[in-house]
Formats: structure tokens, sequence, C-alpha cells
């Protein structure tokens, strides 16, 4: 363990302690916000710990809330969550062997997987992945704890412009890797399908949708053309 | 608020996101692939993350899409792609959010 905060160099050490800190705050918003919804306290904390995957856990309590049952609150969950396996499928060897690989699994989410994508040799994505992966693991619960304890204290997160940080966070992470031309055409198609499905589709389904784009990284790129690409 | 069947249901999305997680690097693990193949494994990580970002920052099934959230990661994106730190991007997304809904521009 103690490898990993050797190989890890000053920047993304910070960038890793930003986005464990806006996790956090997120936590403590999803918190606060399941409680106000009825939910008792150890619902979203336990939920925080075992599933590990903020979006689905809001959609699951917002779904039961509102008087959905359980069973459609756990399949748009893992509909939400189903992005994981291409993601499993996408990392690097980032997560080790044994009893330490059942962890790193588990840790395995949007934030940790933008670290592992950034551009370094593997010791590098190893070390980002698990700080990042470990930060947010504790991160997330603490903050769904203090929200769950402080309750209707915590102020409105959307007045705070908390929501822009997510976004900013996986994007501020790809952008090294879509320096690359050849990278960013069939990143930008699937993002641009994502945005056009997104009001047609449930929650989860724009993401993998947008996985069409890579149509457009099949072809090897033609380095005689030089035309500036379509913004 | 107490559904019936919470608990499992809680126990079955836990289960099934661990389960989603670990089957792509178990087929990884098994599976021989080329440099080709993992050159577009990793280019579907990239869009993966993009199309969120895309449909995080444009909410489009949701209905409500304003101009603050939108600006907001605009310009934290521009200051990313200059190279400044993470902090600093994030804190200027949330802030030029943050103003303009302050200033009513939803």
């Amino acid at each position: 363990m103690r490898s990993i905060w050797r190989t890890l160099d000053k920047g993304t050490a910070a960038a890793v302690a930003a986005a464990c800190c806006a996790v956090g705050l997120f936590g403590v918003s999803y918190g606060a916000s399941t409680i106000a919804a009825g939910f008792p306290v150890w619902m979203p904390i336990v939920m925080a710990v075992t599933v590990l995957a903020g979006g689905s856990e809001l959609l699951f309590f917002g779904i039961v809330a509102a008087g959905g049952s359980p069973l459609a609150a756990v399949v748009a969950g893992l509909l939400l969550n189903a992005r994981h396996l291409p993601y499993g499928l996408s990392a690097p060897e980032v997560f080790g062997s044994g009893w330490r690989r059942a962890l790193g699994i588990h840790v395995l989410n949007d934030e940790s997987v933008a670290f592992a994508t950034a551009p370094g040799d593997q010791d590098r994505k190893r070390a980002a992945y698990w700080a990042c992966g470990i930060g947010v693991a504790l991160c997330w619960p603490l903050g769904a704890a203090l929200g769950a304890g402080l309750g209707s204290l915590v102020p409105d997160t959307s007045a705070l412009g908390l929501d822009a940080v997510f976004p900013v966070i996986l994007l501020a992470l790809i952008l090294p890797a879509l320096r690359d031309r050849a990278t960013l055409r069939p990143v930008l198609v699937g993002a641009a399908l994502a945005v056009v499905v997104a009001p047609f589709v449930p929650a989860g389904l724009p993401v993998l949708i947008a996985l069409g784009g890579l149509v457009f990284a099949l072809r090897p790129p033609q380095p005689t053309r030089t035309e500036p690409v379509a913004a | 608020m107490n559904a019936p069947y919470l608990l499992p249901a809680m126990l079955a999305l836990a289960v099934g996101t661990y389960a989603l997680r670990w089957t792509g690097p178990a087929l990884r693990h098994r599976l021989r692939l080329s440099a080709r193949t993992i050159h577009l494994l990793d280019t579907g990580a990239l869009i993966l993350l993009a199309a969120l970002v895309a449909t995080a920052t444009l909410p489009t099934g949701s209905g409500e899409l304003g101009i603050a959230l939108p600006a907001g990661v605009a310009v934290g994106g521009i200051l990313a792609w200059r190279r400044a730190p993470l902090l600093v991007a994030v804190l200027a997304a949330a802030t030029t959010t943050a103003v303009l809904r302050l200033i009513g521009m939803h």
C-alpha cells in the first residue's frame, strides 16, 4: 500500500484529494436528501459502503420514495451501473491479485477509472486508481453519514453550483487523452449520441449507446488528411 | 419509509453492482487481447466518461435545461484544457454556476 503513495506525483495527489473532497460533499447532500425523504439514518450509509455508486443510490431511494416498487428501483439502479462492466473491461490491470483484487474491483467507479485513463506508465495508473478508489470509498460513506446526521441543516447544493463539479472532474481527467485527434472524434460522436438519446431512454442507457461512437475508432487514422475536426 | 422488500432490494443492488464491476476484469483476464482491441477498449472508457460528462452537463432528459450549469462546466473545462490544477478548475466551475443561479440565470 505504501508504494501507492510513493508513486503518486504531487499533481495527481492534489487532483485525487480534490476529487475525494467533491465526492464527500455530494455524500453529505445524498445523506441529507435521503433522510429528508423519510428513510432511516443507517440506510444511505450502508448503501454508500456496499453499492459505492452514488448515482444509482440516489436513483434507488428516489424511486422508492416516489412510491415505486423496490424491484423497479433495483433494475433502474443496475441499469445506471451497467457502465461499470465496460469500465472494468477497459481498465488496465490495476486491480491487483488475491484479497486485494476483491477490494480493487469494489472501488471501480467513474473517478477512479478516469484517473486510470490518464497517460502514464502502469505503476502511475495503478497508484492513481487505488488512491482515488480508496479515497472515494471513504469519503462517500463518511459524507453520507454526516449528511444523514445533519439532515435539514445541509444547504441546497445546487445553489452552491456543486452539480458542476462532477462533470468538470471527469472532463479534466480525460482531457489529456483527448488531445489526440484520432481519439477525440469517436469520443465527441459518442457524447453527442448520449445527449441526443437521453430524453427518450432510461438513465444509464445513454452512456452505453454512446459506445456507438467506437465505429469512428475502428479505422486507423489517415495521417495525410489534415482538415480540422468539426466542432 | 418502510416499503416491503426494501432490504432484499438494497442487497440485490449491492451484489448486482459488484457483479457488474467484477465481470469486466474477469473477462479481460481470460481473453488474449490484441494491441488494437486494447486501444478500442481504452477509447471505450473515454467515450463512457465523456458521455457521462455530456449528459450531466446538458441534462436534456430532466426537462429543465438552463445556462448556469453548462457555463460552469465550460469554464472548468477551459481551465483544465489550459492545464490549471483540478482544484482551481472545480472551484471556478462551481462558482460560475452558483453566481449565474444567484443572479437568476437558471
